[in-house]
C-alpha cells in the first residue's frame, strides 16, 4: 500500500459497508485502537533546527526510519522533542518527502553525502522523483567513475595473479600503463611506426646525384638501407598484431574490429611485395601498393586519444557530412553548367565541357582561386563572381550547423539511451518494492491468525506478539481481509498458486485442457488455460476433495525476525528454512508456531484449530504431500 | 557510394524535421496548449466552513480537520474527479484491478453526478458510512448496489457489482477463482433478498432482508471506530 494515501485509509474502508449485504459468512473482528491518540505535533530536532509535522505525516512511510518506531531511540525525554544529529539541509527534503510523497534531490548538495543521509533515514534513493531523477542519476554515475578510477589506480599498484597470462597480456596492450613491460612495449611500437612512417616520406626526398646519373631519391640509392628499415618496422609490427590476435578475449571480434584492420592494411603491402618482386608487370600495381603503408600513420590512434575522439566524431556527424556534400554537389553542378554555357562562346576556352567546369566551380567556391581557368566573357565573369560569393555561404553556413548538429545529437543520444536504461532499471525497483507490499499482507495475514486467536483466548501475551505493524497496517489488512470474506476466497502468492495449479492438474491429468500458455511470465504451467479477462478456468472442479485428501496444509507462522519480512519467502521456502531459523531465534522472546489448518470446501477457516503458542518451537514432523518436498512444522 | 546514402539519409531527417519556421509555431502551439490546461486544473474549490460542516455531518472538528488534511493532500484542487479516485482507491488492493468497484463508489459519492467529488460530498457520504444509522447504511448501500439509479436492484447490476468485488481480489487467490463464481454469489444473494422473487429487489425487501440477516447487521457496526 502506497502509505501517501494512508489519510485515505478510513474512507476505504468505510466504503467496505458495500460489501457487506453480498458476502455470506461473518466480518472479522476490526483491530482495536487502543491508545487512540489524538493526531498530535510532534518535534524533530536536527542538530538545533527544529521541524515540526503530524505523527500521521510522518507514519505514512513506516518501513523508514522516522515512520517507525526506530525514531525512538532518538527520544529526548528532558526535552520531549525527536534529536537527530545529523544535517538540517537534506533533512529538509527528507521531510518534503514526507509531506508530499517526492523526493527531490538538490543540485547543491554533494552526491555522496546525500546518500548516505538517505541511507540513514531509511530512504530508497529510487523514490526520487522524475523531476531531479536524472540528475541524480548523472552525478551518481560520475562519483562512481571517480571511485572507479580510484580503484584502478590502487589496483594497477598491487598484483593481481588470479588472472590467466592471456588476459594479462590484453590488459597490458590495451592499458599500457599496469606494468612497466607494457608501457616499453607501448614506446617500442610508436617508435618503430614513427619511424616507418619517416622512412615512406624520406624515401622520396632526391638525395644528391650520384656523378652520371640524374638525381635519384634516396629511396633508389640507398635501397639495401631502407629495405632493412621496413623489413624491420614489418616484423616488429606482425609480431605485434599476431600477440595481440592471441591474446583477445573475442577473436572474432578483435578481427573485425577498425584497429586489426588498419594494422593488417599497413603489413599487407609489404608481403605482397615480397612475393611479387620480380614481375615487371605487376610492378606498376606493387608501386600502388606502396601507397598503403601510409596507413600505418593511422597505427597512433592507438596511442593517441584525440585521433579515436576524431574518427568517432566524423563516424556519428556522417548525415550532417553527407548533407553538405550534398548541396556543395548540387551548387557544383549548377554553376559549372552554367560557366558552361556562359563560356561555350568564347573561343580558346577552357571550359570545354562540364566536368572540365568542376574544377573551376570548386576552385572558386571555396575561394582558392588557382587562377588556371578563368572565365573570359562578361557573363562568364559575371556568374563566376557570383559563384565564388555563394561559395562563401554555402561553405561557411553548415560548417557550425554541423559543429553544433553534432554536440547536441551527441549529447541528446546520450540521455534518451540513460534515460531509457534507467527507466527499465528503475522500474524492476519499484515493481520489487510494490510486490513487497503485497507480499507483506500475506505475511501479516498468518500473524494475523494467530492475533485473532490470541484476543479469542484473551491471553495476556498479546503485548509480546510486537505490534510491530502500524496500526494503519493493521487496519489496511483487516480490510483485505474483509474482502476475503466477502467472496470466500483467499489471497495467495505466485509461488502457491502455482503449486495449486499444478496438483490440480496432475489430478485431473486425464480431463482434457486446452493447451494454452498463459501470458503471464510468472505462469509456466500448462494447466491455467485461457485467460479469459482475470479470471482462470480450470476444467475440472474437483479440489476440494484433492485437497482434503493429499494436502494436509500447515502453515508456519514467518520467523519474526527484528527486519521487516523479505520480500521473497514464500511458504516452501519458508517451511524449508524452518529447522535453522527456529533456532536462532530462540534467544529472542519470538514466538513461533504453526496452525494445522484444512482446508474445508467451500470456505477456507483457518482458525478452526488454532493452537495457543508455546514459548518455544515444537517437534518438527514431517508430513509427505504431494508435489511438493515441503517440511511442515507443528507446533504440539 | 557512402556519401550517397549519407546525403539521402539525411534528406529524409531533413523532412522530418520541420524548417524553423513551423517549428517554432508547433512550440508555441504545444505551450499554449499546456498553459490552457494547466489553467484549468487551476481552478480550485473551497468547502464550507468548518462550523457548517460540522453541523452537517456526524463528525466533530478535529475529525474534519484530519479529514481535510489528507482530501487536500492527494487533491489540491479540492476536488477529486474519477480517474484520481480510481486510482487512490487502487493504491489499497495492489492485488487485483479495483477500478470498476472504484467507478461504482465514485457514483455513488457522487450525489449530484457533476463527475467530480467535492469535500463535502465525500465527507456527507463518511458521515453516513461511519456516523449513520442502519437504516441510512443500508439505503446508500442500496443506492451503490442500484447503478442506474432507477430505484430497483436487478440482477444484471447486482451481477455486475458482485464482478467487480470479485475482480478486486486478482488472479492470485485460494482457491481459484471460476467464472461462474460471481453468478452463483448473485444466485444466493437474490434468494435471500428477492423476498416476493419477481427478480427484482427494492428497498423495502433490501432493508428487511438486511436487517433479518444477523451477520450482515453485526458487520455494519463493524466500522464505528474507523475515524
Amino acid at each position: 500500500m502506497a502509505a501517501g494515501v494512508a489519510a485515505w485509509l478510513p474512507f476505504a474502508r468505510a466504503a467496505a459497508i458495500g460489501w457487506m449485504p453480498v458476502a455470506n459468512c461473518p466480518m472479522p473482528l476490526a483491530p482495536a485502537d487502543k491508545n487512540k491518540r489524538q493526531d498530535e505535533l510532534i518535534v524533530l530536532n536536527v542538530s538545533g533546527r527544529r521541524f515540526q509535522t503530524w505523527r500521521t505525516t510522518l507514519e505514512r512511510y513506516p518501513d523508514t526510519l522516522l515512520g517507525s518506531t526506530e525514531k525512538e531511540f532518538f527520544f529526548n525525554e528532558d526535552t520531549k522533542e525527536y534529536f537527530f544529529d545529523r544535517d538540517p539541509e537534506v533533512f529538509r527534503c527528507v521531510l518534503n518527502f514526507y509531506r508530499t510523497g517526492k523526493l527531490h534531490y538538490p543540485r547543491y548538495e554533494c552526491i555522496s553525502a546525500y546518500d548516505d543521509e538517505l541511507a540513514f533515514y531509511g530512504i530508497l534513493p529510487e523514490i526520487i522523483g522524475d523531476c531531479c531523477y536524472e540528475e541524480y542519476k548523472d552525478r551518481k554515475r560520475e562519483n562512481a567513475e571517480r571511485l572507479m578510477d580510484d580503484n584502478d589506480s590502487e589496483n594497477n599498484q598491487e598484483s593481481m595473479p588470479s588472472l590467466s597470462f592471456r588476459q594479462t597480456m590484453w590488459r597490458a596492450f590495451e592499458n599500457p600503463h599496469t606494468s612497466t613491460l607494457a608501457l616499453v612495449f607501448y614506446y617500442v611500437t610508436g617508435f618503430f611506426i614513427a619511424v616507418s612512417v619517416i622512412t615512406n616520406v624520406v624515401e622520396t626526398v632526391p638525395c644528391g646525384t650520384v656523378p652520371g646519373s640524374k638525381e635519384l631519391p634516396c629511396g633508389e640509392r640507398y635501397s639495401v638501407a631502407f629495405f632493412c628499415l621496413d623489413t624491420a618496422c614489418v616484423m616488429i609490427f606482425t609480431v605485434e598484431y599476431l600477440l595481440r590476435l592471441f591474446a583477445a578475449p573475442s577473436r572474432y571480434r578483435f578481427i573485425r574490429s577498425v584497429m586489426s584492420i588498419i594494422d593488417v592494411v599497413a603489413i599487407m603491402p609489404y608481403y605482397i611485395g615480397l612475393v611479387m618482386t620480380n614481375n615487371e608487370d605487376v610492378s606498376g600495381a606493387f608501386v600502388t601498393l606502396r601507397v598503403f603503408r601510409v596507413f600505418r600513420i593511422f597505427k597512433f590512434s592507438r596511442h593517441s586519444q584525440g585521433l579515436r575522439i576524431l574518427g568517432y566524431t566524423l563516424k556519428s556527424c556522417a548525415s550532417e557530412l553527407g548533407f553538405l556534400l550534398f548541396s556543395l554537389t548540387m551548387a557544383i553542378i549548377i554553376f559549372a553548367t552554367v560557366m558552361f554555357y556562359a563560356e561555350k562562346g568564347s573561343s580558346a576556352s577552357k571550359f570545354t565541357s562540364i566536368p572540365a567546369s568542376f574544377w573551376y566551380t570548386i576552385v572558386t567556391m571555396t575561394t582558392l582561386g588557382y587562377g588556371d581557368m578563368v572565365p573570359k566573357t562578361i557573363a562568364g565573369k559575371i556568374f563566376g563572381s557570383i559563384c565564388s560569393l555563394s561559395g562563401v555561404l554555402v561553405i561557411a553556413l553548415p560548417v557550425p550547423v554541423i559543429v553544433s548538429n553534432f554536440s547536441r545529437i551527441y549529447h541528446q543520444n546520450q540521455r534518451a539511451d540513460k534515460r531509457r536504461a534507467q527507466k527499465k532499471a528503475r522500474l524492476a525497483r519499484i515493481r520489487v518494492a510494490k510486490t513487497g507490499s503485497s507480499n507483506a499482507y500475506l505475511h501479516s495475514k498468518r500473524n494475523g491468525l494467530l492475533n485473532e486467536a490470541l484476543e479469542l483466548m484473551g491471553t495476556p501475551e498479546e503485548e509480546h506478539m510486537g505490534k510491530t505493524t502500524s496500526l494503519i497496517e493493521s487496519q489496511h489488512h483487516h480490510l483485505l481481509h474483509c474482502l476475503e470474506k466477502t467472496t470466500n476466497h483467499e489471497f495467495i502468492d505466485e509461488q502457491m498458486f502455482e503449486q495449486n495449479c499444478m496438483e490440480s492438474s496432475m489430478q485431473n491429468y486425464p480431463s482434457t485442457r486446452s493447451p494454452s500458455l498463459s501470458s503471464h511470465p510468472g505462469l509456466t504451467t500448462t494447466c491455467c488455460s485461457r485467460r479469459s479477462k482475470k479470471t482462470t478456468h480450470l476444467p475440472n472442479s474437483n479440489l476440494p476433495a484433492t485437497r482434503l485428501r493429499s494436502m494436509q496444509e500447515l502453515s508456519t507462522i514467518h520467523i519474526q525476525g527484528s527486519e521487516q519480512p523479505s520480500l521473497t519467502t514464500s511458504r516452501s521456502s519458508l517451511n524449508l528454512k524452518a529447522d535453522d531459523g527456529l533456532r536462532p531465534n530462540c534467544k529472542t522472546s519470538q514466538i513461533t508456531t504453526a496452525i494445522i489448518s484444512i482446508p474445508t470446501p467451500p470456505a477456507l477457516t483457518p482458525e478452526g484449530e488454532g493452537r495457543p503458542p508455546p514459548a518455544s518451537p515444537g517437534s518438527n514432523t514431517n508430513v509427505p504431500a504431494v508435489a511438493s518436498n515441503v517440511v511442515k512444522v507443528s507446533a504440539l | 557510394m557512402g556519401a550517397v546514402m549519407g546525403t539521402f539519409s539525411s534528406l529524409q531527417t531533413k523532412q522530418r524535421r520541420p524548417s524553423k519556421d513551423i517549428a517554432w509555431w508547433y512550440y508555441q502551439y504545444q505551450r499554449d496548449k499546456i498553459e490552457d490546461e494547466l489553467e484549468m486544473t487551476m481552478v480550485c474549490h473551497r468547502p464550507e466552513g468548518l462550523e457548517q460542516l460540522e453541523a452537517q455531518t456526524n463528525f466533530t472538528k478535529r475529525e474534519l480537520q484530519v479529514l481535510y488534511r489528507g482530501f487536500k493532500n492527494e487533491c489540491p484542487s479540492g476536488m477529486v474527479n474519477e480517474e484520481t479516485f480510481k486510482q487512490i482507491y487502487a493504491q489499497f488492493f495492489p492485488h487485483g484491478d479495483a477500478s470498476t468497484y472504484a467507478h461504482y463508489l465514485f457514483h455513488a459519492f457522487d450525489t449530484t453526478q457533476t463527475g467530480s467529488v467535492k469535500f463535502e460530498d465525500f465527507v456527507t457520504a463518511l458521515s453516513i458510512l461511519l456516523r449513520g444509522t442502519v437504516h441510512e447504511k443500508l439505503r446508500w448501500t442500496f443506492n451503490l448496489y442500484d447503478i442506474n439509479k432507477d430505484g430497483y436492484i436487478n440482477k444484471e447490476e447486482m451481477m455486475d457489482i458482485v464482478k467487480a468485488i470479485y475482480d478486486m481480489m486478482g488472479k492470485y487467490t485460494y482457491p481459484v477463482l471460476k467464472e461462474d463464481t460471481p453468478r452463483q454469489h448473485v444466485d444466493v444473494f437474490f434468494q435471500k433478498m428477492d423476498k416476493n422473487k419477481d427478480g427484482i429487489v427494492t428497498l423495502d425487501e433490501f432493508l428487511e432482508s438486511c436487517q433479518e440477516d444477523d451477520n450482515i447487521m453485526r458487520s455494519l457496526q463493524l466500522f464505528q471506530n474507523v475515524m
